[in-house]
């Protein structure tokens, strides 16, 4: 066969072709893939809860509080254990995003990075910084705002790395300021506490969620008093 | 035509990154760790693996004067492909990879390789060269992050060699990507000429 000649013709259909089936091809690798990439963004998202909320097992659906995303976290027994709040701020690099887990009592239990564009090696440092080597974890949020000692306060920066904790010390203490707007909405308005399970990738293969009776018997009333 | 040597050629004689300097931007910018350079390396593989093939197959039906563009929307729907894939199964690494995934598509290495390669040959050479050119960047990707990231932060696959404290920062930062790609080229052409 010979090759084709590049007239007006046959350019036009052959790159309308090209481009169609082309097209045809990434809508189907797009429909075959949507649902695992929401699956695997859905399950990093529980994955961090999970973290900063050690022994959750019913989490609420979200709610956006200044912007944040809010999530509730129950224990088993449907008890309230506190907040996960979605932050984010400016750090050197990009935005850095995570999940900082506020409990009822007010201490900040665990954060955990969700993405950042740091620096290798120095910003980066800020995913176990905090937890090991300068630990915000634990502290109540009384003590908020919390700044780096170079500013005065008690945390101390990333070596090398300031503005990334600076960046970092924000975060926190935007998602600290969600959580105090967030206790004072459910003062007046307590949550509905029939949280919903997301899915059964929160909970580990070896305890199952066990809805306790009573709390299905209260689900049960109040569908009959609607 | 021999098919082995076709092959063979990809992996060192031709080597894209070390003998061709092809792809650099990918090549400085993904190496921070062994395993981000064989993630890149392997995406880039599979890209140019199909683009070679079908473009081999469609070499006579593409007319000469819309060659280029017709190359690029194949390379891309490829890319977008393997965009996707990865975003679906291998979350963390198209985390780390970001950026450089959809630069896949103006790579040089896989225009070059279907404008001199595939564009002449037929389909199962086109495969061979495209398998052949994309390990042979894999290698040079994987050796490099390895390296860099032995130097820098003292981990192997990031399995803890020595102790981070004691790793140069500087191999795992931009810099440190310029200097172990210059004496990796300035090793392999000492090799090469012997």
């Amino acid at each position: 066969m010979k090759k084709l000649e590049s007239t007006f013709l046959n350019m036009t259909v052959v790159l309308t072709c090209i481009t169609l089936i082309a097209a045809a091809g990434t809508a189907a690798v797009f429909n075959f893939t949507q649902k695992p990439i929401a699956d695997a963004k859905q399950a990093k998202q529980e994955a961090a809860i999970k973290v900063v909320m050690p022994g959750a097992s019913l989490i609420d659906q979200v709610d956006t509080v200044n912007n944040q995303r809010v999530f509730r976290a129950y224990d088993a027994e449907n008890n309230l254990l506190g907040y996960a709040i979605e932050s984010d701020e400016l750090g050197f690099g990009g935005l850095i995003k995570m999940m900082v887990g506020i409990d009822t009592e007010g201490n900040l239990v665990n954060y955990s990075i969700l993405s950042h564009s740091e620096t290798p090696g120095l910003g980066s440092k800020m995913d176990k910084w905090f937890i090991e080597k300068s630990p915000i974890t634990g502290i109540s949020i009384s003590a908020a705002p919390l700044t780096v000692s170079k500013d005065g306060g008690s945390v101390d920066a990333i070596t090398a790395a300031t503005i990334s904790s600076r960046a970092f010390l924000s975060a926190v203490n935007k998602a600290i300021a969600t959580y105090n707007v967030c206790t004072e909405l459910d003062a007046q308005t307590p949550p509905n506490k029939d949280a919903e399970i997301m899915s059964d990738t929160l909970t580990d293969d070896s305890q199952e969620v066990v809805i306790p009776q009573d709390s299905l018997q209260n689900i049960e009333n109040q569908i009959v008093q609607q | 035509m021999n098919y082995f040597k076709t092959f063979t050629n990809g992996l060192l004689k031709e080597n894209p990154t070390f003998v061709l300097m092809l792809g650099m931007c990918p090549t400085l910018g993904t190496t921070s760790s062994a395993i981000n350079g064989l993630g890149m390396g392997l995406a880039t593989t599979f890209v140019l693996l199909c683009s070679n093939v079908v473009i081999s197959a469609l070499k006579k039906l593409i007319p000469d004067k819309v060659r280029i563009p017709a190359f690029i929307v194949i390379i891309a729907a490829f890319v977008t492909m393997v965009q996707m894939l990865m975003e679906a199964y291998v979350p963390s690494l198209y985390d780390t990879l970001g950026l450089f995934i959809p630069l896949i598509v103006v790579n040089c290495i896989v225009l070059g390789r279907a404008e001199a390669f595939a564009a002449k040959n037929n389909p199962f050479a086109s495969l061979l060269d495209g398998l052949g050119i994309g390990l042979g960047f894999t290698f040079a990707l994987t050796l490099l992050g390895a390296i860099r990231e032995f130097l820098g932060a003292g981990t192997l696959f990031s399995y803890q060699i020595y102790p981070e404290n004691y790793g140069m920062l500087l191999f795992v930062l931009a810099p440190g990507a310029f200097i172990a790609l210059g004496y990796l080229i300035a090793i392999i052409n000492k090799l090469k000429t012997k």
